[in-house]
């Protein structure tokens, strides 16, 4: 089980027990807040995810172990997005890259409520951000994934 | 009089509750919301009149050509346009621009030549013409925009030269509100020699437009903003140009013959409506345009000025808020953004407090760079805001601070 799972338990748990929209947006702004950065040269145009109307960039890194495991650094100029970040990094991060192509992120977005607090535009932000982490971990298991520098 | 109650109530949409809070509308920029009187015309169109327009002479297809082109005659009027030829419906504002940027452009641009466009287009009025100068090898030029968010007249004189072909400028501002001195920019770009058309899909719902008055080419806009449907517009162009342009789309409508070997294009404006047209549509934007005059939009004007007013004083004062476009002629919108508050993080808690406000680059994204932002809030009225509506607006504001700072 990846280390981040236990923090996903807990995202998870946390959200469960808010019942309103006001306190939960408070908590994804917090998780945005407390997202670490990333380092200012990791954010440049190779990094850039589009299709979200906030600025964001997302960086693969594959662990050398056996078998490797991918970890994400990732950050938006907005809180709400990089509370959305916070959640997907803590569901993909210490994955291998088949584990990370099957992870059924849709489950957890359905049971964290979230896609009904999202407007349509933000929806497809966020579904732009899991199409990258897709395409990435595809790539690292082709081994046609750019060598971390 | 002018009973703000009165026509609230005309409008169903804002009697609602969004999250459990009165919908408070403020983006009306964006499109406005509709009365009961236009969504009256367009259900009675469909239970009464539908037909296709222009063939046949059954009952049916004579009373929808007649609403179809009554409609023609009600715009004509509003715009003060001489001839009712001269109103071309389209699909909106965008279509009216890319009709002439393809018909007119094709035939009036030669390597070399120049369009002058502002930095405070909406994607709409700068897309167009770039396709059009790529494909004719014409050059496009862009007039800056002071720190106030007004048109730098001086640098917009200095770039229209005998090169310049045609000069294409925003009546008023989507983004920043600004209201362009579109009659003096006529006389600029004519003295030059050069063609007007005006992007006045932000113009029409706020203020008297006189086509003639200002004396442009071509005029724009939307009916979906001025409290009609959507997906129908207006292309005003002056008889002689529109005359001399070659059909923009083929289909029917647009024909007096067709042979294999030569089609008679027909009449203005039907030359340039090829396909069934948007029926409904221009019924409803005929009493959209009845509404506006029915309320007047002398009065409109006046009252949507003494909110605008209210609220850029109210959003002063607000910490950390930034108006955007602070011009001395404004209509209709407020842009800020507010620091360490991201647009995008703001409208969602916005929305939560049932306020309706526009975050994003609002189709303007050079106009965003040139400002140094990447987007902004807008908060933009219509006939039916209330001044608390912008006493709600700056408590979602303090109340997005609390919970982002």
């Amino acid at each position: 089980m990846p280390q981040s799972d236990v923090q996903l338990d807990r995202i998870i748990e946390t959200f469960e027990f808010l019942d309103d929209w006001e306190e939960r947006f408070a908590y994804l702004i917090d998780l945005g807040k407390k997202l670490p950065s990333m380092e200012a040269a990791d954010k440049n145009e190779a990094n850039r995810v589009h299709g979200c109307q906030a600025t964001v960039w997302l960086k693969p890194h594959l662990a050398a172990e056996d078998p490797p495991r991918l970890e994400f650094s990732a950050e938006s100029d907005a809180f709400i997005v990089n509370g959305l970040i916070a959640i997907l990094l803590s569901a993909y991060n210490g994955r291998s890259p088949r584990e990370v192509a099957e992870y059924d992120v849709e489950g957890l977005l359905k049971r964290l409520g979230l896609e009904e607090h999202l407007s349509p535009t933000r929806r497809n932000g966020l579904h732009s951000m899991i199409g990258r982490i897709r395409e990435l971990a595809s790539h690292a298991a082709n081994g046609t994934m750019e060598k971390p520098t | 009089m002018f009973d703000l109650d009165a026509v609230r109530a005309e409008f169903p949409i804002l009697q609602q509750q969004v999250h459990g809070k009165p919908l408070i509308y403020l983006d009306s920029a964006a499109t406005t919301q509709k009365p009961q009187c236009v969504i009256d015309a367009v259900r009675a169109y469909y239970e009464h009149d539908n037909a296709n327009v222009h063939r046949g002479v059954h009952t049916l297809s004579q009373r929808a050509t007649e609403g179809y082109e009554h409609a023609r005659d009600k715009v004509r009027t509003l715009l003060n346009a001489r001839d009712r030829a001269e109103i071309v419906f389209t699909r909106g504002t965008t279509e009216a621009i890319n009709l002439v940027a393809a018909a007119w452009g094709r035939t009036n641009l030669r390597e070399g030549d120049e369009i002058l466009i502002t930095h405070m287009e909406h994607h709409s009025n700068i897309v167009p013409w770039q396709l059009i100068c790529e494909q004719m090898s014409a050059k496009l030029r862009v007039a800056p925009v002071t720190d106030s968010g007004e048109l730098d007249l001086d640098a917009f004189k200095s770039l229209l030269t005998g090169r310049t072909k045609l000069v294409a400028c925003v009546h008023v501002s989507n983004a920043l509100g600004t209201i362009n001195p579109v009659r003096e920019l006529t006389r600029l770009a004519h003295e030059a020699g050069a063609a007007m058309l005006i992007d006045g899909a932000q113009a029409t719902p706020h203020l008297r437009v006189d086509v003639q008055s200002i004396g442009c080419d071509f005029y724009a806009c939307s009916a979906h903003k001025m409290y009609g449907p959507t997906g129908i517009g207006v292309l005003y162009g002056r008889k002689e140009l529109l005359e001399a342009m070659p059909p923009y789309q083929g289909g029917g409508e647009m024909i007096k013959s067709v042979t294999f070997e030569k089609t008679i294009y027909n009449d203005l404006p039907h030359k340039f409506e090829a396909g069934t047209p948007n029926i409904a549509g221009a019924i409803g934007f005929g009493a959209a345009v009845d509404f506006l005059n029915r309320i007047g939009l002398d009065q409109i004007a006046r009252h949507e000025q003494s909110l605008l007013d209210h609220g850029m004083s109210l959003l002063e004062k607000v910490e950390g808020l930034i108006q955007i476009g602070r011009a001395k002629e404004k209509a209709g919108a407020m842009s800020f953004i507010l620091e360490g508050m991201h647009p995008y993080d703001v409208a969602p808690i916005l929305d939560y407090a049932g306020l309706a406000v526009r975050d994003g680059h609002h189709c303007t994204q050079p106009l965003m760079e040139r400002f140094g932002v990447t987007a902004t809030l807008r908060a933009s009225l219509g006939v039916y805001n209330r001044r608390e509506d912008l006493e709600a607006l700056v408590a979602g504001i303090e109340k997005a601070r609390t919970m982002l700072l």
